[in-house]
């Protein structure tokens, strides 16, 4: 272990929810442009910059706009000068963006965001559910899901070193109040770790005066498709960029992170799968099931964009079944994560895997590891799976 | 005098907004970024690869230019760098879509200068209404007249007690280079509405939009005029006060109006002018 990071994990032990994990990553990462809007429960991160700000801890610019959608069209522009920038949101926030996520991704301005996964109205809520990020899976931008506070703060700073690799935006994204409002003692690591982990941001091209070029003019159809299969390389680039990311800050600070993250997988033939902190709650059903004798594990999933298909197909192992949850739905198709397993093991010729997908937890509804054992045992019945359309939804 | 908007561009031929636009670069110095939103400026700044001026251009989304403007201009100051962020938009992009962001960045005075090349509708999508069409106007969207008053923006903004605003006129040069110095030399945030006809749009011939121009300021149907701090009037240029029916009658998106109605178009206009001459 070098010195650094021995010092390194010395780090300062800190309690903090997952908002103000994520305030003091920005204030490490030094963006110098913050534009940020307050919505419940985002609220905190913005709070905890201002505060951070006011104790100089933060040198950066907090912007108060009057919009997401400004938010983000501020991020963007300044990016565009030659900054790093920051900004959080949640739910309606990031829906208002959604024509700005496009135009970021487009113009491949290395925007880092973080998303607070909540309910989309109508009917109004504030609880976790992870629609909101998961619907913006083709605005081209890089979505990272975490399950902690700590693992939050760790994510914002290697989502800086991921954007700037390949010039693509970042979303960091965990779910409402499990995780947002949750405690628990986070490393804080210091200035010295960071800078060498994240070099100041100096882009190649940007908005300068002194050598006028533009971004956003009309293209040909041939231009426009060039644009995006060239963003589809950088999406390409980014799964080993967050390899990358993940295992150099784990020689830093011993936290290490991959595209997945797997818990008893090695000779598991049952594998839970799910993002965000609900893994959580099917790690402990894991170890239920594997004290009941059921080869039982889990496999969590990190990165969604890109869907780092390889990975967890190579993850999953000698699995003859897989268990998807997801806190989530889209209308009409069903649990998205799911549907992008599903496609994964396709591409992959993994078609004899039996895949069961869970409506889980949708609307922050709790979700009992005992209610995730039901799940595992309805999956292991004999005889073929069911059609998918009675699959029951099981919380 | 440095011309920083090209020839070559593609606006039609007679088009105010292009000389407006050349006008207003003209003054904006080489240290300067551009911010445009969808509009007949888009167009003509070209298409990629090309571009109709020497300036870096930011081509926002329609709502965002003020927003973009704020972060560009925080950008360049947490750079430490002397850029002169400008916005170059529409009415459209201005008065409805743009106007929350707009709003916003009066309220924070971001140092931005925000010029709207106002010609009273979307007119790069063919001509129908905006708030900025004003009461009678024929557009492909009010085909019998717009039945609402046009929005009076600079009152909004100088409700917001930001330190610049003017009107201006393509037709009027020097009153208008001296607004676009006299701005530049302002720190917050600045804002110019300059009044420029479409050749299409408001059915006057290509040659016709200077003509037009003066009988529209001499009518005191576009009083030129400055406002500091939102509430320090200045009349810049004294208008004859001609008739406004020849103003109007020279157009053919107001052929249809009746003798009564341009009365009452008359009636409004002096009564805007002499609210305009109490606030000074
Ligand atoms: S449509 Fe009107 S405003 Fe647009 S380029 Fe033509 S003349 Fe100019």
């Amino acid at each position: 272990m070098s010195a650094l990071a021995a010092s390194a994990r010395t780090a300062t032990h800190t309690l903090l929810t997952g908002d103000h994990a994520v305030a003091h990553a920005a204030a490490l990462a030094r963006p110098a442009v913050i534009p940020v809007y307050p919505i419940t429960p985002q609220t905190p991160v913005l709070e905890k910059l201002a505060e951070l700000r006011e104790a100089g801890a933060l040198a950066g610019d907090l912007v108060p706009v009057e919009s997401e959608h400004s938010a983000m069209a501020t991020c963007i522009a300044a990016s565009l000068a030659g900054v790093r920038v920051f900004t959080a949101t949640a739910s309606q926030g990031l829906a208002l963006m959604h024509e700005m996520l496009h135009y970021a991704a487009g113009a491949r301005a290395p925007v880092v965001m973080v998303n607070v996964n909540r309910t989309l109205a109508a009917p109004w809520g504030f609880w976790a559910d992870q629609t909101d990020s998961l619907a913006q899976r083709d605005t081209g931008w890089i979505q990272l899901y975490c399950a902690s506070p700590q693992e939050e703060l760790d994510t914002v700073l290697q989502a800086y070193r991921v954007a700037e690799t390949v010039l693509l935006p970042v979303m960091v994204v965990f779910e409402a109040l499990y995780v947002s409002h949750a405690l628990e003692p986070v490393a804080v690591p210091g200035a010295d770790v960071v800078a060498r982990f994240l070099p100041p941001y100096e882009p190649a091209w940007r908005l300068d005066p002194a050598s006028p070029r533009g971004f956003g003019g009309t293209a040909t159809p041939a231009q426009w498709r060039a644009n995006r299969l060239a963003m589809q390389a950088a999406m390409d680039r980014a799964v080993a960029a967050v390899a990358d990311a993940g295992e150099r800050w784990g020689e830093l600070t011993g936290r290490g992170y991959g595209a997945v993250e797997g818990y008893r997988l090695d000779d598991a033939e049952l594998v839970l799968l799910a993002a965000g902190a609900i893994a959580g709650t099917a790690r402990t059903a894991v170890d239920r099931l594997r004290e009941a004798g059921v080869p039982a594990g889990l496999l969590r999933l990190r990165l969604f964009r890109p869907f780092p298909a390889a990975e967890l197909t190579s993850a999953l192992g000698m699995a003859h079944t897989v268990v998807v949850l997801d806190r989530n739905c889209s209308i009409g198709s069903g649990g998205i994560v799911a549907a992008e397993v599903r496609a994964a093991l396709h591409a992959h010729d993994e078609t004899d895997v039996r895949l069961f997908s869970f409506l889980a937890g949708l609307g922050g509804v709790d979700v009992s590891p005992e209610a995730v054992v039901g799940m595992a045992r309805y999956a292991l019945r004999p005889g073929p799976p069911p059609a998918e359309s009675l699959l029951p939804e099981a919380v | 005098m440095t011309d920083r908007f090209l020839s070559g561009h593609a606006a039609c031929g007679g088009c105010a907004v292009a000389l407006a636009v050349r006008l207003v670069l003209q003054e904006v110095g080489d240290r300067a970024v551009l911010v445009v939103p969808p509009s007949c400026i888009a167009v003509m700044m070209g298409p990629l690869p090309l571009s109709a001026t020497r300036l870096p251009v930011l081509q926002t989304a329609f709502e965002t230019a003020a927003a973009a403007a704020t972060g560009l201009a925080r950008a360049y100051r947490a750079r430490g760098e002397d850029v002169t962020v400008v916005c170059l938009a529409g009415d459209g992009g201005t008065y409805d879509i743009g106007l929350q962001a707009l709003s916003g960045a009066a309220e924070r005075n971001e140092d931005i200068l925000y010029v709207c090349f106002d010609n009273e509708a979307y007119q790069n999508t063919g001509n129908q209404r905006s708030s900025a069409t004003p009461w009678g106007a024929r557009t492909t969207s009010t085909p019998h007249g717009k039945p609402t008053r046009k929005k009076d923006i600079i009152g909004i903004l100088a409700a917001h007690r930001v330190p610049y605003l003017a009107t201006a006129s393509p037709a009027h040069p020097a009153d208008l280079a001296a607004k676009v110095r006299r701005a530049r030399g302002l720190a917050g945030f600045r804002f110019l509405r300059i009044t420029c006809p479409c050749v299409p749009g408001w059915g006057i011939a290509d040659d016709g939009s200077l003509r037009l121009l003066r009988a529209a300021v001499e009518s005191r149907a576009v009083p030129l005029f400055e406002v500091e701090e939102g509430r320090r009037y200045r009349i810049t240029h004294r208008p004859a006060g001609i008739p406004v029916a020849g103003y109007l009658r020279a157009q053919g998106r107001y052929a249809h109006l009746t003798p009564s109605e341009i009365a009452v178009i008359q009636a409004d206009v002096d009564q805007t002018w002499q609210a305009l001459v109490d606030a000074t």
